[in-house]
């Protein structure tokens, strides 16, 4: 046993004890549903609106980020490149053919899904550190690409002038709430597809290929094909957080999505937990409100942000709610009885 | 005699070698269906190079492996698997940050059969097979002992547990055969003798069982057939009680005896 796991944490008693208790724990899904749904129109300011936006935005990219790292256990620290290549594609689309977000978004992640493939299909047939190295070279190329091609991306000044979303003749901004809403339905989608990728063949799968390669490819996994899965849907849902953030600021330049977004996205996994999906919310929360929380302290704001992540690589690797579940078994629907 | 059943995997003149080193030189074994077959010898004697070229992880250099009647000597692991050939490992190598009925169920991944988007909609077809496994899964664990730990993870298994759960996670790939390397490693002499009862069990529901082993006892209890491998080369092969007494064997584990000593 590693001391680690004697430990008794509070968050898991507290996780622990909603579980076991399944009307409570529903009934606190409803809750917590439902004040996601009245935020905005409880009169508080825009700007916390836009800090719980921006909340949801980085769950949306932690939760891409870590099907590939949590789950698959393969590292990337490029995903920033992700996140331009579907901003520049939707901001492009908008303001040269005036598409819509929704279209404009669908083809940004379609972009970043080749990407990802191209960058994903040599490099994954390798062993993980080389992954990691690549990617971190993706993020640095695709930026210094939209930093020269001047004549597809405007180089250094960006891309501005981008239309804010707008869903049947209505424009979404901050301001109405509408881009809260919004990225609260991504969120959702992306919540509710990786969900469902994860409870699968293809999770395990995934989850086998992080945990042991060579016993994976022993159960008769294509382990390369389903690494490259895994990116490219990664990459696919970044693009989409992407191309949102890029409507709701209505502006990118090559320094939009840089290499700390990476690290960002990187350290909201690793906090709240890699292979879990509860911890990504944790973690984005966290760490998006933490800088505002500090605004005080702000000479002093990237000392404690680093003190704390030192803390939680000596005390709790796993992440805040990362480690060994003690819940039983989810059994597929249909299946009844008392299985431990 | 057990050899009159059908001939399930025959190797012939298998080899591969490392640089200058011969790993496995000219093997030749015959394994038929419903034996038990084991494969014995020295530390570095390439019993498990046998074992990764018969599933595909190394290319042999020359030989055959023909498997129910069709070669498989070049195809890859997961081609392997999917014929029916599997395997568990020296160092247990479950997945460890997955839960044990996971692990089975992951065993079963070349028979489950829905595409991506079965999954993602969770259609009436993706349902139906996600109980079928599951029960299936289920069952499996029930017959070895640990439906009651279905939900636990692996490592914190005791070793015995951990063995039976790698056996398992190979018997869901729906394999013929099952090759069992060094199963009894690491384990006390209780342990070994459960594990001894629950090889028996598996030959008696129709597997065909390969295996490595260095304990003598389970080899010799459990073999229909041994064959001795030192230095890559096949020195000597027959019944257990013919392998006991073999003068090239006694050898290749003990030494020659020096003669001029008078």
């Amino acid at each position: 046993m590693k001391k680690e796991n004697k430990k008794t944490n509070i968050m898991d008693n507290f996780v622990d004890q909603i579980n076991q208790n399944k009307k409570l724990k529903y009934a606190l899904i409803c809750l917590l549903l439902c004040v996601a749904i009245a935020l905005p129109k409880i009169g508080l300011s825009s700007f916390i609106i836009r800090v719980f936006t921006m909340i949801a935005l980085y769950a949306i990219l932690g939760l891409s980020l870590n099907l590939i790292t949590g789950y698959t256990g393969q590292v990337s620290i490029g995903h920033a490149g992700f996140c331009a290549i579907g901003g520049y594609t939707s901001a492009l689309l908008n303001v040269h053919f005036g598409m819509t977000f929704i279209f404009s978004a669908i083809c940004a992640m379609i972009v970043a899904g080749i990407l990802g493939l191209l960058i994903g299909a040599p490099t994954l047939r390798l062993s993980g550190t080389y992954l990691t190295i690549a990617t971190l070279g993706f993020g640095e190329i695709v930026r210094m690409m939209a930093l020269n091609w001047d004549w597809l991306t405007g180089g250094a000044l960006g891309v501005s002038g981008i239309t804010r979303p707008v869903i049947f003749g209505f424009e979404l901004t901050t301001f109405n709430g509408g881009l809260y809403y919004l990225v609260l339905v991504l969120l959702l989608l992306v919540s509710l597809a990786i969900y469902m990728i994860i409870r699968s063949k293809m999770g395990r799968a995934f989850m086998a290929i992080r945990d042991d390669e060579l016993a994976a490819t022993l159960m008769g996994i294509n382990t390369t094909r389903y690494k490259i899965t895994s990116f490219v849907i990664s990459a696919m849902l970044t693009g989409l957080g992407g191309a949102f953030y890029v409507h709701m600021v209505r502006f990118i330049d090559p320094n939009t999505f840089n290499f700390d977004i990476s690290i960002l996205i990187i350290s909201i996994v690793i906090l709240g937990g890699m292979g879990t999906m509860k911890g990504i919310y944790l973690g984005a929360a966290l760490l998006i409100s933490f800088p505002e929380c500090l605004r005080f302290a702000s000479e002093y704001r990237f000392i404690i942000y680093g003190l704390i992540l030192v803390l939680m690589m000596r005390f709790k690797p796993e992440g805040i709610l990362g480690g060994q579940s003690k819940k039983p078994y989810k059994m597929p629907s249909g299946i009844e009885g008392d299985y431990q | 005699m057990k050899t009159k059943n059908k001939l399930l995997l025959e190797v012939q003149n298998l080899s591969i070698s490392f640089g200058g080193l011969k790993a496995v030189d000219e093997v030749t074994f015959k394994v038929h269906e419903g034996e038990i077959v084991s494969i014995i010898g020295p530390n570095g004697a390439g019993k498990t190079t046998i074992f990764n070229l018969l599933t595909g992880i190394y290319k042999s250099d020359s030989g055959k492996v023909v498997f129910d009647g069709e070669e498989i000597q070049n195809r890859t692991p997961q081609e392997i698997v999917k014929a029916g050939i599997a395997r568990t490992f020296q160092n247990i190598r479950l997945f460890k940050e997955m839960r044990v009925i996971e692990n089975v169920l992951t065993g079963m991944h070349i028979n489950t059969d829905y595409n991506f988007v079965d999954l993602l909609f969770r259609t009436k077809k993706f349902r139906t097979i996600e109980k079928e496994k599951t029960l299936k899964a289920i069952e499996i664990l029930d017959s070895i002992g640990l439906a009651d730990k279905i939900s636990d993870y692996p490592s914190n298994l005791p070793y015995g547990d951990q063995r039976r759960l790698e056996i398992a996670r190979a018997i869901a790939t729906d394999a013929k055969i099952i090759i069992l390397d060094e199963p009894a490693a690491g384990m006390n002499p209780q342990e070994s003798e459960e594990l001894l009862q629950f090889i028996k069990t598996l030959v008696q529901k129709g597997y065909t069982i390969l295996l490595i082993e260095h304990d003598m006892s389970v080899v010799m209890n459990v073999s229909d057939r041994i064959y001795v491998i030192d230095h890559g080369r096949k020195v000597a092969e027959g019944l257990p009680e013919e392998i006991a007494n073999n003068k090239l064997v006694i050898e290749a584990y003990l030494g020659k005896e020096v003669e001029d000593c008078a």
